[in-house]
């Protein structure tokens, strides 16, 4: 049986325990927003950016020459993962599902033989991998998404892949991060950035509606504007998963965190109603020795 | 009023722009060029410099872009820019600022991946400077 005081320090630890997590609650609150909206206006960009690729590459696929971002390097054997997590903890089981997600991708490909490297974008994952994949991560990118993610940090990230890639490192290139759809729901997703996949809806459109059928011209030549387009898209790709990402990760911390207020709240109430019954019973307890005590007289 | 194009300006964090214009003139890297309604279908590289919306005749707003993409289509003109905003409200001195830093940057760069990113920040910055009219 605890003592009063025991039960008194417990209680105002679970209190400003209750403090922390619930203005934590607030703050991710209101960057949620920030960053919901961040997240969704950069998708008309990638929309139509994937629009005009798929003009583009529909034309020019299959022409030998095609810039190897979009035929690829003839060869799926050496792969390179780019995984973004967030740089703070305490947001719930973000982390680890992307981490979890990361390596059944990574032991699926080891299992077909091929060679796997890891670029990690965000410090959570890292430490997270660094466990069972030391030896193939190849960088970390930690410094980015303190207030909101912007372009510009992105840009180094996209750059390390493209040099990597120029480099003849890796053949194919996914990237693997939580798609933001609500506060309380993210999707841990995978996209494949290089070769770029054509989306198959491109060529479906071009059977439905006339106008994609158009016969575009292009300036300069279809090669020199895909040679410029393809890699601006792979930085707004890795953009736009940063700052799904990020909207994730606030949704998750916000959920996290309202959970975690509404259980020290139960946690309390808990604690408060051991402490008044114990606080009765002694005082029960010593009037029973005092009448007790005046009754032998 | 007359026949109109469904303009669409979209940098990566936001759609800037989306309007029925009676013109707009973009700057291709191969010269200006106007889009009209029914305008050809065509797509063309952006070179960093002004867009102007022209409206009865005049031009109602002027962007400026850091470069990208545009395509067109009979019905519609989009724009992709890394980077686009108003010109209005952009002053001569800004835009010189932005050119001194974005050359003091070249100055410093040190590897190849530097170099060539302040030169193109330089590039953009001049045609700031020549837009602002400065």
């Amino acid at each position: 049986m605890p003592s009063l005081k025991d039960l008194r320090s417990r209680i105002s630890s679970v209190k400003s325990t209750k403090k922390i997590t619930s203005a934590m609650k607030m703050v991710a609150a209101s960057r949620l927003r920030k960053a919901q909206e961040a997240a969704e206006s950069s998708r008309p960009f990638a929309e139509r950016m994937d629009r005009m690729l798929g003009t583009l590459a529909g034309s020019v696929a299959g022409l030998p020459g095609a810039p190897k971002l979009l035929a690829g390097t003839g060869s799926t054997q050496r792969h390179l993962i780019v995984v973004v997590s967030s740089n703070r903890g305490l947001c719930g089981g973000l982390n680890s599902n992307i981490a979890r997600n990361a390596r059944a991708l990574i032991r699926e490909l080891q299992a077909d033989g091929k060679d796997v490297r890891i670029l990690c974008v965000g410090r959570k994952v890292r430490d997270i991998l660094k466990r069972d994949h030391h030896k193939l991560i190849v960088d970390t990118f930690e410094d980015w998404g303190r207030r909101t993610v912007t372009y510009a940090e992105a840009e180094p990230v996209a750059q390390r892949v493209l040099d990597m890639f120029e480099g003849d490192e890796f053949d194919v290139c996914t990237v693997i991060y939580n798609r933001f759809r609500s506060a309380i729901s993210q999707i841990p997703t995978r996209q494949q950035l290089i070769p770029f996949p054509v989306p198959e809806s491109a060529n479906d459109n071009e059977a439905g509606d006339g106008e994609a059928k158009a016969i575009y011209e292009f300036e300069p030549s279809e090669e020199e504007i895909l040679a410029d387009l393809l890699p601006l898209n792979v930085k707004t790709q890795i953009f736009r998963a940063m700052t799904e990402n990020y909207a994730s990760e606030q949704g998750a911390r916000m959920t996290a965190m309202d959970n975690a207020t509404r259980n020290a709240g139960e946690m309390i109430d808990d604690l408060t109603l051991q402490y008044n019954r114990t606080r009765q019973a002694m005082i029960t307890k010593e009037l029973i020795e005092i009448i007790s005590g005046a009754e032998a007289l | 009023m007359a026949e109109t194009t469904e303009f669409e300006l979209v940098s990566p964090d936001r759609l800037l722009i989306s309007e029925p214009v009676e013109m707009v003139v973009v700057p291709g890297v191969e010269g200006d060029f106007g889009v009209l309604p029914r305008h050809a279908p065509m797509l063309s590289t952006v070179r960093p410099g002004v867009i102007d919306i022209h409206e009865g005749g005049k031009v109602r707003t002027r962007l400026f872009v850091a470069g990208g993409f545009a395509e067109v289509t009979e019905e519609r003109c989009t724009v992709l820019a890394e980077e686009a905003f108003d010109l209005e409200g952009v002053s001569g001195e800004k835009a010189r600022e932005r050119l001194q830093s974005a050359r003091d940057d070249l100055a410093e760069a040190d590897d190849e991946f530097a170099k060539g990113r302040a030169a193109k920040a330089v590039g953009v910055a001049e045609a700031l400077v020549a837009a602002v009219g400065g």
